[in-house]
């Protein structure tokens, strides 16, 4: 191994010597340039017709589904944007819906309690009227029994006073005289 | 001159060796192709090295072409990505074609120049330490001459003869024209030289530089003593130069890409200028 | 004069590009922050540009030294 290294070291400083540069030693061009064409050309054929291809097809690949995934996505939005309309117009009709029993149920229970407002009404003035007909009746029978109380009285008074019967006629024209006066 | 300090540490088997011993060129098989020398040298075993790792890493990435992608495969896909948008976003839409040459040339240099910075193990035979392909300026070089034959040929075959447009924008003074156009085609004929010597150059100063600092740090070892402590700097700067190699390592492939883009770009549209 | 000092001082010399680079790589990172720190949001959308200038600027002073490198090693 040693050997070799100073063989090389060797050659390396006659060559360094005789020809300064390497890379302007024109004798070692040809078979660079050959090499250097075999190896590029290899890779490139490589790279053009396999590799690069399929990288290539891959990355497509996945950029046709993202962009699959992502109209599918799009399309599920857009069906719960849909429903989510829908949801609401309903919502929405179901609220007016409710209002509208709701108003119904209010108008026919405030006429409800007006009828029987009403009928309470009437039936509180029927009996108002009974019992003032009753009143006026009371009073004036009262009324009656006290004239008539006051014509036997004066009958009675006279009878004893003058021992005369008197006629009702006279009796009561003088009670009523002595009512007024 | 350099070899002057050049000081042997058998007994921790180190060896503090020239700058340039890095880029040797030597035969591992020998091979003629007629009257030319092809022989599988140190430079074209670790091209093959690289391009296996390639091959290697992308068959494992692509093997499950899962929809979730795993570790491998994310990154194989980052990789695509980057350069898909490198090329879409300079040369627009006609650059699908030239995808996967960019890709290709992007994934070629950026491991040629990350297995570069792989340290060579200790005492392994000269043949086999790390070897930095794309610090050879004819690799470069042809890899730009590559990129220009392209942009040439594509540009020619797409807008004919109005590809010419490209050395004479519209719009401008008749008398300018006599200033612009020489400068426009000697920008263009330079554009190969300076895409391959600026990778040439990065990887050549890059490791140069790094070899010196750690040759200082076997210098100072060596002569022992005080001066063992100070070797601590220029270890510590070899660190720091090694981050900025990796930085370079990886922007010098993402440069050549863009400026490759670039130009294919000029092609492209040269007839609407 | 020697050979081999010329070639010193000639690579030397060579060198002398990188203060342009490092004047040009202090530009755009100094501006880059400025603009950065001004419109943070818009700092990420100029990361790769202000690498490519800095890839591009880097290559003027590495030219120095690749012919600092040639005039040692070549001649």
């Amino acid at each position: 191994m040693l050997s070799s290294i100073l063989l090389a070291a060797e050659e390396a400083v006659e060559a360094a010597e005789s020809g300064g540069l390497p890379q302007l030693d024109a004798s070692t061009w040809p078979s660079q340039i050959f090499w250097l064409a075999v190896t590029f050309a290899i890779l490139y054929w490589l790279m053009s017709s396999y590799f690069l291809p399929r990288i290539g097809g891959a990355i497509e690949e996945r950029r046709d589904r993202i962009a699959d995934d992502l109209d599918k996505a799009a399309e599920s939005k857009r069906l719960a944007e849909e429903a989510e309309a829908a949801f609401n117009r309903s919502l929405g009709e179901a609220r007016i819906r409710a209002r509208a029993i709701a108003g119904e149920a209010r108008d026919e229970a405030a006429a409800e309690i007006v009828a029987m407002q009403k009928e309470a009404d009437a039936s509180l003035a029927g009996k108002t009227a009974e019992a003032e007909k009753r009143i006026h009746d009371m009073k004036a029978n009262a009324a009656a029994k006290v004239r008539e109380a006051a014509n036997d009285t004066t009958r009675a008074i006279v009878e004893a006073l003058i021992l005369e019967t008197p006629t009702d006629a006279v009796v009561s024209a003088a009670v009523a005289k002595a009512v007024k006066a | 001159m350099i070899h002057a300090m050049l000081h042997p540490l058998e007994a921790l088997g180190l060896q503090a060796a020239g700058p340039m011993e890095q880029f040797q060129i030597l035969p591992i098989i020998p091979l003629t192709l007629g009257d030319i020398d092809i022989s599988f040298t140190n430079s074209a075993l670790w091209m093959t090295i690289g391009v296996a790792a390639i091959i290697v890493f992308f068959a494992m990435a692509t093997g499950r072409r899962a929809l979730i992608p795993g570790r491998l495969q994310s990154m194989a896909e980052i990789l695509h990505e980057f350069v898909a948008n490198l090329v879409r976003d300079t040369i627009g839409h006609d650059g699908k074609k030239f995808f996967p040459y960019v890709f290709t040339l992007f994934i070629y240099i950026f491991v040629a120049n990350y297995f570069g910075l792989i340290p060579s193990i200790p005492g392994s035979a000269h043949e086999l330490h790390t070897f930095t392909t794309t610090s050879h300026i004819i690799v470069t070089f042809s890899l730009a001459m590559v990129t220009i034959t392209i942009v040439l040929v594509y540009g020619f075959a797409k807008n004919g003869l109005k590809f010419l447009k490209l050395f004479a924008p519209a719009g401008l003074p008749f008398v300018l024209y006599f200033l612009i156009v020489p400068i426009e085609i000697i920008s263009f004929l330079s554009r190969p030289i300076s895409l391959g010597v600026r990778l040439f150059a990065n990887m050549l100063a890059g490791h140069i530089i790094l070899k010196l600092f750690a040759g200082f740090v076997i210098s100072l070892l060596g002569a022992g003593g005080f001066a063992m402590i100070l070797s601590i700097a220029p270890f510590l700067g070899s660190v720091a130069i090694f981050l900025l190699e990796f930085l370079v390592a990886g922007l010098q492939a993402y440069v050549f890409a863009i400026l490759t883009c670039i130009y294919l770009s000029d092609a492209a549209h040269a007839a609407e200028h | 004069m020697d050979v081999e000092a010329a070639k010193l001082i000639g690579a030397g010399i060579a060198a002398i590009p990188l203060a342009g680079a490092g004047v040009g790589l202090g530009l755009i990172f100094g501006n880059f922050l400025a603009g950065a720190f001004r419109n943070p949001s818009a700092a990420a959308a100029n990361q790769q540009t202000m690498l490519l200038a800095f890839a591009l600027t880097e290559f003027t002073g590495l030219l120095g030294f690749v012919i600092a490198m040639i005039i040692l090693y070549a001649f």
